[in-house]
């Protein structure tokens, strides 16, 4: 087994973000980590690869997170942050080569360089090899970060909320490589998704958290249910099979069913 | 795969353009030396001021001879002087604006310089300092100038300080300093007031070189350790998170370059008073320059810095000889419109 929590549980201040949350990744699937905002999916992703201090137990590859090597993990787990705030300028290619900083010393050495060619030309982004990142769109810039993440040649890749500034066919692309990387390189690839549809279209898992506990977890046909989003997010919603796969669909707003009518907006 | 060539070759390119520029500083480093040596009341060609250099080279330094002594004693040292603290205060400046990911950090914004300036006060106004005799305001300038950054880390270690709050305690800190200046020079004697504004102001003649051999120890031993850890000052440019995913330890890496600047930055003050705007332009000149990859920038802002303080001095000397006007109001007099030329004339967003 690739990755295993055992009851891990952060709190923040005095907020209890996550409560007790086992569970076990295999390689070479996709995880998708589905629920309402703020209920602690990022934080779930940071804790994985010791971004915070989390407690209970987390295994990569049957160690323990406490235990091991900040580079360790990282040259283990890829992770691709939700926004990337750069104040100073720095080319596309600098950012990729930051991916290897757990391989480097000071110097990059050519296999270094050659593999930022190579990621770069694979995310179909070579062209902006030299261009400065904060002058690309939110889209571009979303593929360079997932690039520095695939620079770290990682085993386990974590991206939070990686679709989110993507347009259509940005999402599918990205979506197509994740499959790609999970099938050929059986990298565990595990994202936190808003789009139910998406995260059924690819994900191989669906772990629905609500209030710092998974709710359940498993494949989108069995997780994606009118009860499971009616329950999670107070949303009724019908659900088609298509092509094998859930699609949800969601019914109008009916007033009186959420929290927003109570406080009178 | 052709998008890769061609990315490749600009890459290339790229890199020996970098290379040439910084060769092309450095070889300004030596001219601008050459020049500074040359001028004063001995004439003295830019060659001879060579041939004298090689000969003590060669053949030891001989008080006897004029040229010599002339160089050596009275010219050199403020030449070294301007080269190792120019040096010091680009990088030192550098390492601030990429630890605190603020392009308005320098030891002018974090206290560090007006911390000085009031222990410099606190010895000349008041006679009050932690060392005695000779090295009284040279001592208490380094002592009070290494204040800003304990409170700095004691804020880091004990509330988690984010780099905001650094950059903010270090404006306060500003504040509180230079209002005790204040105080002290408003309370001051004629004579100790103008001792007072002397020493803010900066100059390089009070080194010798005794005080370069501690300059230069100092900075010898500081600026492997910031090259070393040039690499994270790139990954902390991510933001912490991001940082730590890549296999660093901001917390640790920020604790340690915002100590050894603070050490070079107080060790160049306490020998020269207040130089201000290299520690905060020379960065974001090379910035413009050569691109922000502190692997390269860290040391190309500290050989710009000293090109530019060297010619400061030299235009210090000269413009109406034999006085010599103190250095950092020329920094700021030549540096602030050639700052502002860059920002105003360049195409792309550096910061």
């Amino acid at each position: 087994m690739k990755l295993k929590l055992e009851k891990v549980r952060f709190t923040y201040g005095k907020r209890l973000v996550l409560d007790n949350i086992s569970l076990g990744l295999e390689p070479g699937k996709i995880v998708a980590i589905c629920g309402p905002n703020g209920v602690g999916k990022s934080t779930l992703l940071k804790c994985i690869n010791r971004i915070l201090p989390s407690r209970g137990n987390i295994f990569l590859k049957d160690r323990e997170v406490k235990t091991l090597k900040r580079l360790w993990i990282a040259r283990q787990v890829g992770y691709v942050p939700q926004e990337t705030a750069q104040v100073f300028s720095i080319s596309v290619f600098e950012m990729v080569m930051m991916g290897r900083r757990p391989y480097l010393g000071w110097k990059s050495r050519s296999q270094d360089r050659e593999k930022v060619f190579e990621i770069l030309s694979l995310m179909g982004i070579s062209d902006l090899g030299l261009r400065d990142f904060n002058q690309l769109s939110g889209g571009q810039q979303q593929k360079v970060i997932i690039a520095r993440a695939l620079a770290q040649e990682p085993e386990i890749l974590l991206l939070d909320e990686p679709l989110a500034s993507l347009d259509l066919g940005h999402q599918l692309e990205v979506m197509a490589l994740m499959q790609q990387l999970a099938s050929d390189q059986k990298m565990l690839v595990i994202m936190t998704v808003h789009d139910l549809n998406l995260a059924a279209w690819y994900a191989d898992q669906i772990l629905m958290v609500k209030d710092g506990n998974i709710l359940c977890a498993g494949a989108p046909s069995a997780v994606l249910t009118p009860e499971t989003i009616w329950s999670v997010y107070g949303v009724a919603a019908k659900v088609k099979i298509e092509e094998g796969r859930p699609y949800v669909i969601p019914l109008r707003h009916s007033p009186g069913k959420t929290g927003l009518n109570k406080t009178n907006i | 795969m052709n998008q890769t060539l061609i990315l490749r070759r600009a890459y290339a390119r790229e890199g020996l353009q970098k290379a040439c520029i910084a060769g092309v500083l450095v070889a300004l480093i030596f001219f601008m030396a050459g020049i500074s040596l040359s001028q004063g009341s001995l004439e003295i060609s830019f060659k001879e001021v060579w041939g004298v250099l090689w000969q003590v080279l060669v053949k030891g330094y001989d008080p006897q001879e004029t040229h010599q002594t002339v160089i050596f004693v009275l010219r050199l040292p403020r030449v070294v002087m301007g080269i190792l603290a120019g040096f010091g205060l680009g990088v030192a400046g550098a390492v601030f604006q990429g630890v605190l990911r603020n392009p308005l950090a320098s030891p002018t914004t974090l206290g560090v310089s007006s911390a000085a300036g009031l222990g410099a006060a606190l010895a000349m106004i008041l006679d009050m300092g932690v060392t005695g005799g000779r090295f009284l305001v040279v001592g208490n300038a380094f002592v009070f100038s290494m204040i800003p950054a304990l409170v700095i880390f004691s804020l880091a270690r004990f509330k988690q300080a984010t780099p905001e709050m650094m950059i903010l305690s270090g404006i306060g800190m500003f504040y509180i300093f230079g209002a005790a200046t204040s105080m002290l020079q408003f309370l001051a004697s004629q004579d100790a007031l103008k001792a007072m504004v002397v020493w803010l102001m900066g100059d390089l003649g009070r080194a010798k070189w005794q005080e370069i051999l501690v300059t230069g120890t100092v900075l010898s031993a500081c600026i492997p350790l910031i090259l070393w850890k040039s690499w994270d000052l790139n990954l902390m440019g991510l933001g912490d998170e991001a940082a730590r995913s890549l296999g660093t330890n901001p917390d640790k890496s920020r604790m340690i370059l915002m100590v050894t600047a603070s050490l070079i930055t107080a060790t160049i003050i306490c020998f020269t008073g207040m130089i201000g705007f290299i520690g905060l332009v020379s960065p974001h000149i090379c910035r413009i320059i050569l691109g922000s990859d502190n692997r390269f920038l860290v040391a190309a802002s500290g050989i710009f810095g000293a090109v530019f303080l060297v010619f400061s001095d030299l235009v210090c000397r000269v413009v109406i000889a034999p006085v010599i006007i103190p250095v950092g109001i020329i920094t700021a007099c030549a540096g602030g419109p050639l700052f502002l030329y860059l920002i105003i004339q360049k195409k792309k967003r550096h910061w």
